[in-house]
């Protein structure tokens, strides 16, 4: 901690620096020589600080990646042999004694002379080599100082180079989203292929059991891990979960853009819009202890047995969840049908309603399907409120008040707690998060698809 | 009109018919128009139904557990009872660990003291006439005061001996029975607390020695598996805390970079389509595949450790980009390019015009993006179950490498805990105090916007 706040400290001074010589020597030149320069001072500042920093950072940088490898190599260089040959725990305690000797704070019990000694030489290696570093950083970073220095020209395009540095910088930051997604696909991939070498991918895919049974490894028992119980599950939920949504958000959407005045639409928007802001986890125990009970009690007064959690109590809960991102979509796509349209209709005659059925949302429909598929690919992805409201139960049920599972259900359940990836048994989550992440994909390219080809059509 | 339309020969009779048929058709598309607009109230009455029924629900269920069942007790630090050597101290040339060490085992000591023999006469003092068993008295007070008294003691050894007042905290089953939230007309096998301390507890609370005190523990205690009433959010919230910190270093630069990058500088090529496509996209993946990566890149690949909120911020940090990189694009799209001619005009280059007149414009609108996306990735849960923060936690993360949850984290694990009925409120009282900071975080975005707005 102090040698981090050390080596913070001569990082400023050398910035600094830097850049206060860049600056002077410029100003020097400019009135000196009377010489116009090409860039204002403070971007020649500003570049010398630039040379300066990069290579004592690389040193730096290097030292943080290497430095605790080089420190234990050292202190295994000074432990007796047998220590070091036999490894294991004995190994890493030994180590730790000696580093705590040696950062001064010392060790409960009886400290051996070798640790002893080994502690003193790794106070001195340690010493040195922080030295070292430190030299090499400033020296470097001085030297790079002394080179940048010596460019400065009144002519020197500082101010080019200095935003050439910049916009390096904006490139990489932008780099940072493709990396995700390669990061995404590619964790996804390998692990998921790791997952097919246990079990056959048709077996997979087109499987109607899930059954991966928690045996021990070796025992045999491979379980079967047949996606279709909880593909099923998922889209039953996310139909229901439509069936709610749909209506209720395309209604508010029209409603609100097209008969309501301004002083509703403003209190009345923000409220639909909290709905949007509510952590899924909050909706998901709002389904396990209110709508879930309520259900169940609903059915045992109208004589249908429903479950507590089923796919009904989910999809009804999620359905609440995706009612304001449908409502605003479909409010944008309905503001973006020409007025023209709409003026047209209401002046040959028809009723408000009759614009909105036969006008506006044909108009508008390509849009608003588009909305849809969106709604539909975050409804699919959604794990908090069917973890806890579905019931889990991964089996092929037609009927809707029974419990089911979906495939982010089965994500959780695989992966929670468990991270070494040795068996199929917790590298399924990564085959099925390819399925999701495919699916998804699909929908949103579809609907962006569409999105984008009708705003053309207007515009 | 209607005459000209009529055909000839069928006359006035025709157009009377023909109004009749007019004014019947103009009813029925009255009567439709006001079908389809009570369609749309309807539609408008449901959802904010849901929104009311939502907050009624948390809220009704949640309050009343910021009030917990609370009692004050004369404590007797019994010295027949509580076995102690005097306290060590420091010697001279004592090395720090051996010091520690020293305390520990005299701590120890003092630990396996008989507490819970403290804590029943205590107790059964305050009913000196019902002849409390010592398992009957312990049951009425959480588990975990006898570590405060333990603590008290640790912290002054001069108590032994001594009378002292101590506020004790209900346990949470004697919070469940004053409360109600159990049937009382259970039959003595399914209640949770034996009969004689269901007896205690209505007589103290009779008498008032059991207050409802305003649980302050729920924001100070961190989470507690032995004592659940003592259980509170103080871990979870700093391990929040720790992740929206890296959320806001890492998210915010990277995505107001990228998105001036694309926005400004970009050239129109198949690369920055590629980067375009790859954000909207990025935008719409479910949380969970970000949690999957997670595991399998920071976890599995370069090792970093389970359970830390660095981990867990970065994890936030790639799910919130988007959002941020969206929201910073179309505040710079707003700009009006006549600012940008005009800088260039003068002389500017691209840079200086971007980052000297352009940027500053854009201020209030990277801000509300900043804070919608922290607010959201405060509220996510998913992904941070795969990457382990649903670990027990019984301490405060001192960095955020050390092991933690996160608030919505705790409430999945408050809702699962077996103790239902003490928990379904706790669970609550949690949701409030994290939609009260979503509230909150909000209200300042807005608050911000308006502000900076007007001052421009």
């Amino acid at each position: 901690m102090n040698s981090t706040l050390i080596i913070a400290a001569l990082l400023l001074i050398l910035l600094s620096l830097a850049y206060q010589i860049g600056w002077s020597k410029s100003r020097t030149i400019s009135s000196s020589k009377q010489e116009k320069l090409h860039s204002r001072p403070v971007y020649h500042g500003a570049l010398v600080a630039i040379w300066a920093l990069v290579p004592a950072l690389l040193i730096l940088g290097l030292w943080v990646l290497l430095g605790d490898t080089a420190t234990r190599q050292f202190i295994m260089a000074q432990l007796p042999q047998e220590i070091v040959t036999e490894g294991g725990s004995g190994l890493v305690t030994a180590i730790q004694r000696v580093r705590s000797i040696a950062s001064g704070f010392g060790v409960a019990g009886e400290i051996q002379p070798f640790e002893q000694a080994a502690a003193d030489a790794l106070r001195y290696f340690t010493f040195i080599t922080f030295m070292v570093v430190i030299a090499a950083a400033a020296g470097t970073g001085l030297l790079a100082l002394l080179y940048a220095r010596r460019r400065i020209r009144a002519r020197l395009r500082a101010r080019n180079e200095v935003e050439t540095v910049l916009r390096i910088g904006l490139i990489a930051c932008s780099a940072v989203a493709i990396l995700t997604t390669l990061g995404i696909v590619a964790s996804l991939l390998t692990e998921a292929i790791r997952f097919f070498s246990f079990i056959n991918p048709l077996s997979f895919f087109f499987g109607t059991v899930w059954n991966p049974r928690f045996a021990t490894v070796g025992t045999g028992g491979e379980g079967d891990y047949g996606l279709l119980p909880l593909l099923w599950g998922t889209i039953m939920v996310s139909a229901i979960a439509m069936l709610v949504a749909v209506p209720v958000g395309l209604m508010s959407a029209v409603y609100l853009s097209q008969y309501a005045s301004k002083r509703v639409r403003d209190i009345v928007k923000p409220i639909i819009e909290v709905l949007a802001g509510i952590p899924t986890i909050v909706y998901g125990f709002f389904a396990l202890v209110t709508v879930g009970p309520f259900l169940s009690q609903l059915g045992g007064f109208i004589g249908i047995e429903i479950r507590a959690t089923s796919a009904l109590t989910a999809g009804l809960v999620m359905g609440i969840m995706i009612i304001p991102f449908i409502s605003s979509l479909s409010e944008d796509i309905l503001q973006q049908v020409p007025r023209a349209m709409r003026d047209g209709s209401l002046g040959l005659g028809a009723t408000q309603s009759e614009t909105i059925r036969r006008v506006l949302l044909p108009a508008a429909l390509p849009g608003i399907v588009g909305a849809f598929l969106l709604a539909v690919s975050r409804a699919i992805g959604e794990t908090m409120i069917v973890v806890l409201a579905a019931g889990n139960s991964p089996v092929l049920r037609a009927n809707p008040a029974e419990p089911i599972s979906t495939v982010t259900v089965t994500i959780v359940n695989q992966l929670t707690g468990d991270t070494d990836f040795a068996g199929p048994q917790s590298l399924v989550a990564f085959a099925l998060g390819l399925t999701l992440f495919a699916m998804t994909l699909l929908l949103n390219v579809a609907a962006l698809f569409i999105v984008r080809k009708y705003r053309e059509q207007y515009e | 009109m209607t005459d000209t339309t009529a055909s000839p020969g069928t006359g006035t009779v025709s157009a009377e018919e023909n109004r009749a048929r007019i004014r019947k058709g103009l009813a029925r598309r009255h009567r439709q128009e006001a079908i389809f607009r009570g369609m749309g109230v309807a539609a408008i009455a449901a959802a904010l139904g849901f929104v009311a029924i939502l907050f009624g629900m948390i809220i009704f269920k949640g309050a009343p557990a910021f009030w917990q069942a609370t009692l004050t007790a004369e404590v007797y630090f019994d010295p027949e009872v509580i076995e102690s050597d005097p306290r060590p101290v420091q010697q001279e040339g004592q090395s720090p660990a051996d010091y520690r060490a020293e305390l520990l085992r005299w701590e120890r000591a003092v630990t396996l003291s008989n507490w819970n023999a403290v804590v029943a006469d205590s107790i059964r003092k305050l009913a000196p006439d019902m002849e409390l068993e010592r398992k009957d008295a312990l049951e009425l007070v959480t588990s975990s005061v006898r570590y405060k008294l333990r603590d008290m003691f640790v912290e002054n050894p001069d108590l032994l001996g001594q009378t002292v007042s101590v506020s004790m905290l209900g346990s949470a089953n004697t919070d469940v029975w004053l409360k109600g939230n159990i049937d009382r007309s259970l039959a003595d096998d399914r209640q949770q607390l034996s009969a004689a301390t269901r007896e205690l507890a209505d007589r103290l609370a009779e008498e008032g020695v059991i207050r409802s005190a305003f649980a302050w523990h729920i924001f100070t205690n961190v989470d507690s598996r032995s004592a659940p009433a003592s259980a509170g959010l103080a871990g979870a919230f700093v391990g929040s805390l720790y992740m929206m910190l890296v959320v806001i270093a890492l998210a915010v630069p990277i995505g107001v970079a990228s998105a001036v990058y694309l926005e400004e500088f970009a050239p129109k090529n198949r690369l920055t389509d590629l980067i375009e496509v790859n954000i909207n996209n990025l935008a719409a993946v479910p949380s969970i595949v970000f949690g999957l990566l997670g595991a399998a890149v920071f976890i599995n690949y370069f090792k970093l450790p389970l359970s830390a909120p660095l981990v867990g911020g970065m994890v936030l940090t790639l799910m919130t980009l988007p959002t941020i990189i969206i929201a910073t694009r179309s505040s710079l799209r707003a700009v009006p390019p006549s600012l940008r001619q005009a800088a260039l005009g003068l002389g500017a280059s691209q840079t200086q015009t971007v980052f000297h007149h352009v940027l500053p414009l854009t201020f209030p609108g990277i801000l509300t993006a900043t804070i919608i996306g922290v607010a959201q990735a405060l509220g996510e849960t998913a992904p941070l179950l795969l990457i382990g923060m649903n670990a027990f936690v019984a301490n405060v993360p001192a960095t955020p490498m050390d092991q933690a949850t996160a608030l919505p984290v705790q409430i999945y694990l408050w809702q699962g805990n077996e103790n239902r009925n003490f928990f379904e409120a706790r669970t609550s009282a949690a949701i409030m105090v994290l939609l009260g900071l979503m509230i909150m975080l909000n209200a300042l975005a807005i608050f911000l916007r308006t502000r900076l707005e007007k001052r421009q």
